[in-house]
């Protein structure tokens, strides 16, 4: 690897949950451009590891932008400079030699610090379980036609289950809201023909937990859409505010009956 | 903040419709629209308590979602956020609403003392109305604008009138989800146009009477 680069990176140390955290500067040396960002993180923990010292904890998976797991801000940005790209997809080319990076975890009070840059992200988890699926068993796989579902809506609604939850919208976010997460999840559901029989019900609750987990609220600044590695779009938010109010307005009889008991 | 903020940018345009006859030369206008106001008594004070509900609603709401907001960053970021790009709205507009909004209210307040509340007609701000004596507001609008500093005050805020419109206008149709991706750019685009026309409808007026553009003031 010869000429590779040198870079000085600030990252944020923190031990646990409870204890409070610090920024602490790193060197890291010949790095190839053509490494990711993680695999020059990786390089970086080698040497404090041989160096008998606790290694950079962070989330990775997949490598290949698809599981959701790695997210770090880099310099003030979710995922770092590129759009449209994962931590793990970012390449050290992005940077220059002598570059100073600062380096840390998703900023939000439903995510707490677990290590240095790794946060528990539980809170999305629990969004999901307050009503993110289709609770009807769908059986073994149907036929492709049985259920016609025009292109516009299943463009629309693959947009939104581009989704995977990584997180960085609420990283992004000057309110820490998690307004895009949640209407990606509301509207892929509530587009298709599967979804609509419970969309009422599941926008309602899946909003009251998204509030319950300390998640800002949502004023449309679209940093969000910015960092989203998938470009989700704010649009997913208007669709997510319309469903509430037609749960608001227009509620399913078996809400009107728990409102009443 | 969306339903509230539709109601109080509905305001903003009467205000401006009403005021836009401080643009003739003619006094009398001015001081016969706000003695139809004043004689609509019982029915005014019912209209201005609603028009308190809410700008209050709109405030309370506006300071909880801010807090609520600082409070769910929890440790805040060493260098701050830095933004990517593309379609954001992120602008010192969206930004810094609610920075617009406390000058907006604090302007509010001393807007009502000077001229709603300001002398009236014990003061000998009368004028003679088909006959009947009204308070000639339109005089003491006029002797307002002739001082320099309430000029540059009113021209800073409106200013800061058409930052916080320029966000707010797109941003209660979003939330409100009246919005489809086909109609967002035009929406935002209103809204700027909209910003723009109420705060240079309302800002021109004290310079259009400071600089007696019409030579009836003298």
């Amino acid at each position: 690897m010869s000429g590779g680069m040198n870079l000085n990176l600030i990252v944020w140390r923190q031990e646990n949950a409870g204890e409070p955290g610090r920024m602490m500067p790193y060197k890291a040396e010949n790095i190839s451009q053509d490494m990711s960002f993680l695999e020059m993180l990786d390089v970086v923990n080698e040497r404090l590891i041989n160096e008998g010292k606790r290694p950079i904890e962070f989330d990775s998976d997949c490598r290949e932008g698809i599981c959701g797991a790695c997210g770090i801000v880099i310099n003030g940005q979710p995922h770092g400079p590129k759009r449209g790209c994962t931590t793990c997809q970012l390449h050290m080319r992005s940077f220059k030699h002598g570059d100073t990076i600062v380096i840390e975890p998703w900023r939000s009070r439903a995510f707490p610090v677990i290590r240095d840059l790794v946060v528990d992200r539980a809170s999305f988890d629990r969004i999901i379980q307050a009503g993110g699926y289709i609770s009807a068993k769908t059986g073994s796989h149907a036929d492709a036609n049985a259920i016609l579902v025009p292109k516009d809506d299943s463009d629309k609604a693959m947009d939104a289950a581009a989704c995977i939850g990584c997180g960085a919208c609420v990283a992004a976010c000057p309110n820490a809201s998690a307004s895009l997460f949640t209407s990606a999840k509301i509207s892929h559901l509530a587009l298709l023909q599967q979804g609509k029989a419970e969309a009422k019900a599941r926008v309602t609750r899946m909003i009251e937990r998204m509030d319950l987990e300390g998640f800002g609220n949502c004023t449309n600044i679209g940093e969000c859409e910015s960092a989203c590695p998938k470009e989700i779009s704010i649009d997913m938010i208007a669709r997510m505010k319309r469903e509430y109010l037609k749960a608001m307005f227009a509620p399913i009889p078996q809400q009107k009956a728990d409102a009443a008991g | 903040m969306a339903a509230s903020g539709i109601g109080l940018i509905l305001f903003c345009t009467m205000h401006l419709a009403g005021n836009l006859s401080l643009y003739l030369p003619e006094g009398s206008v001015f001081n016969a629209y706000t003695a139809k106001l004043e004689h609509l008594s019982l029915l005014l004070y019912v209209v201005e308590a609603g028009l308190v509900a809410v700008f209050l609603l709109h405030i309370v709401t506006a300071i909880q979602v801010t807090f609520a907001n600082r409070r769910a960053r929890g440790e805040s970021y060493a260098r701050g956020l830095k933004s990517k790009g593309g379609e954001t709205k992120a602008n010192v507009s969206s930004r810094y609403m609610i920075v617009s909004g406390l000058i907006l209210l604090a302007f509010l307040i001393f807007h009502l003392w000077q001229l709603k509340f300001g002398p009236s007609e014990e003061a000998g701000y009368i004028a003679k109305l088909e006959g009947e004596d009204v308070r000639d507001l339109h005089r003491l609008v006029v002797e307002t604008f002739q001082r320099p500093h309430n000029v540059a005050l009113y021209v800073g805020v409106m200013l800061f009138l058409g930052l916080h419109l320029r966000h707010g206008f797109w941003s209660a149709f979003q939330s409100l989800g009246a919005t489809n991706p086909r109609y967002s750019k035009p929406i935002y685009c209103t809204g700027v146009a909209v910003a723009a026309l109420l705060a240079a409808g309302f800002l021109f007026i004290p310079l259009w009477i400071y600089f007696d553009v019409l030579g009836v003031y003298k």
